[in-house]
């Protein structure tokens, strides 16, 4: 049952072979038993799980089914959720109970899905890790001395672990996809405001994205169909007609059902920098796609050097901005003891908020301040747009992009935490497609040894044109037909 | 561009983020490499580019002049710090948050 596809499960549902208090139980045990030590989830409220629960069987019973009815979803600590706890991985809002949801906690409560909780997660979804969560670390299931990547360290741990159906997760520079690639799953960040940022407590907030964490394409695709939609709370939520990312997923039976299909492959993707095993991967998963029709097109991405640098211009100067909100005065960690309002801000903020947090507040504060706007800031957007640009060039030959996700494999717990700039290349392969706003995803594509001998999952990254999730999703669907590795779970888990 | 000790304290004050002499040299190595590492940008010449603030060139959408909002300060409340300095209040009185005295 742990490890049925979403449409597996709500069919067992809606057959009545099973109740969602069962799967639900199934899954809270198996929290039990195992969160303690890989710490996938910051907060668990099995009344409220369990209420979500009965009340789905009652909607099942009534006939009232949508395809998610029932299913235990594991929500990123990040989505407020009315009545829960809701930290962001931060002491600052360690006591923060949401007092509303955040428009994809509607959306699946609408669904009938059922919270299984809240998942860890680097500090306001800063960092690659998992590393800077003020509620610990997360250990990789594939290998537990091994972080499983970050932001949505949790998320990806408690789907690799396969302590939820599926869960979701935000991608602001890569915090879906390079854990995906570092836990062995699938994971989709849609195109830019396909999914409302409405009660997703905001990093950088042009470049923040939610999407889906789960086992399968299929997966993925069912959990966009409830997550993605219009909301005009998010002034940022584009109005496109609702679509059902399904919908290219079952019609292609042909030996290459992908024929046709122009692969674009960008040379600095593939250059130094990536680990030689990881490449192997990718470059067998290649072949796989050859094999199912796919054109292979050489393309180059010449600014992708210049991403990591520009996002650590905008995403602290955006964060910077966002999180002056954190002030002691309305909600969070305000100081026990300080002597005026300016010592109560200065003490509050200082207490409250982590190494890496601080650092890219100051970052940011920095390259706004006057004097140095126009040599940091405007350069930086000047050269998102270079960036950006560089893909409608590729576009133009290719239907999708293919490469890494992440330069290794999960690298051990402790290694990169006091080297930021380390730490930060990576996330290489993702941040060029949120400076463009385009979606991206990444997918099992085999295992790759370790220098100490350890076999770890490397994921294969597919980026797609603005809107264009439905065909990245079949894409992969077409490769996990063929491939067993998104079906592989870690050992002394089962 | 080289930091200084008192550029970091001008901008954590600038931030509101109280720093000690000591945290002040460890985030000076930290921000000079995070620095060093953002001015690989200045090789770049961007005469004439057009700054890009978002992915969409999209105008902010217009709404009716309508109240869309249900008031839920007595929930907001709930959340509201303690009030410190030995206080174990929170630190909302009346419907209001309570901040040290600002005005003399």
């Amino acid at each position: 049952m742990i490890n049925s596809s979403l449409k597996q499960l709500g069919e067992m549902l809606q057959a009545k072979k099973i109740s969602s208090v069962e799967l639900t139980q199934t899954f809270l045990d198996r929290i039990q038993q195992y969160n303690p030590n890989i710490n996938a989830y910051i907060a668990l409220d099995e009344g409220k799980t369990l209420a979500q629960a009965k009340a789905a069987d009652a909607r099942i019973a009534a006939g009232n089914v949508a395809p998610l009815t029932g299913i235990p979803i594991a929500q990123k600590d990040i989505f407020c959720a009315k009545g829960w706890q809701t930290t962001c991985g931060s002491k600052m809002l360690a006591n923060f109970i949401a007092p509303y949801d955040a428009h994809i906690i509607t959306q699946f409560d609408a669904a009938g899905a059922v919270n299984l909780g809240k998942t860890n997660m680097d500090e306001f979804a800063m960092g690659s890790s998992n590393e800077t969560s003020y509620f610990g670390g997360v250990k990789n299931p594939w290998s537990f001395d091994r972080v499983p990547g970050g932001s949505s360290g949790g998320s990806a741990a408690a789907v690799a672990a396969r302590l939820c159906a599926a869960a979701t997760g935000t991608d602001t520079g890569g915090s879906i996809r390079q854990p995906a690639s570092l836990c062995g799953f699938t994971g989709l960040k849609p195109t830019y405001g396909a999914v409302s940022r409405f009660g997703m407590i905001a990093f950088a907030s042009s470049l923040d994205q939610a999407g889906p964490m789960a086992k399968s394409a299929e997966d993925c695709a069912l959990m966009m169909n409830v997550m993605a939609g219009f909301d005009e709370r998010d002034s940022t939520s584009l109005n496109r007609e609702k679509e059902d990312y399904t919908r290219d997923l079952y019609n292609s039976n042909q030996a290459k059902p992908l024929q046709g299909l122009k692969v674009g492959l960008p040379k600095e993707y593939f250059s130094e920098g990536l680990d030689a095993n990881v490449g192997n991967v990718i470059e067998a998963a290649i072949a796989e796609y050859k094999n199912l029709g796919a054109e292979i097109v050489d393309i180059s991405l010449p600014n992708t050097g210049l991403s990591i640098p520009v996002y650590y211009v905008l995403a602290p100067a955006e964060a910077s901005s966002n999180l002056s909100r954190y002030d002691g005065v309305r909600y969070g960690h305000r100081a026990a003891e300080y002597t005026d309002l300016m010592d109560m801000y200065n003490k509050s903020r200082a207490e409250g908020f982590g190494a890496e947090v601080k650092r890219r507040i100051l970052i940011g504060t920095y390259v706004l301040s006057a004097g140095y706007y126009d040599a940091y800031y405007l350069k930086a957007q000047q050269i998102r747009r270079l960036i950006a640009q560089d893909f409608v060039e590729a576009f133009k030959k290719c239907d999708v992009i293919m490469g890494p996700a992440a330069p290794s494999t999960a690298f051990k717990a402790g290694e990169k935490v006091d080297d930021p700039v380390a730490m930060y290349l990576q996330d290489i392969y993702t941040i060029s497609t949120n400076l463009a706003g385009l979606p991206g995803m990444s997918i099992p594509a085999g295992f790759a040894q370790s220098d100490d001998g350890v076999s770890l999952p490397v994921g294969l990254q597919i980026i797609g044109n603005y809107f264009d999730e439905a065909r990245m999703l079949n894409v992969a669907h077409q490769y996990q037909q063929v491939t067993d590795w998104h079906t592989r779970m870690p050992a002394g888990l089962e | 561009m080289a930091l200084s000790i008192e550029d970091i304290k001008k901008v954590a004050h600038l931030a509101r983020i109280e720093v000690s002499e000591s945290d002040a040299v460890a985030t000076l190595t930290k921000l000079t490499g995070i620095l060093s590492l953002i001015e690989q940008m200045q090789a770049v010449d961007t005469t004439g580019i057009e700054p890009m603030s978002h992915s969409q060139d999209l105008s902010q959408r217009l709404r009716d002049d309508i109240v869309t909002k249900t008031n839920l300060r007595d929930e907001f409340q709930k959340n509201a710090p303690l009030l410190g300095n030995g206080s174990t209040e929170q630190a909302v009185a009346g419907g209001l948050y309570l901040v040290p005295k600002v005005i003399e």
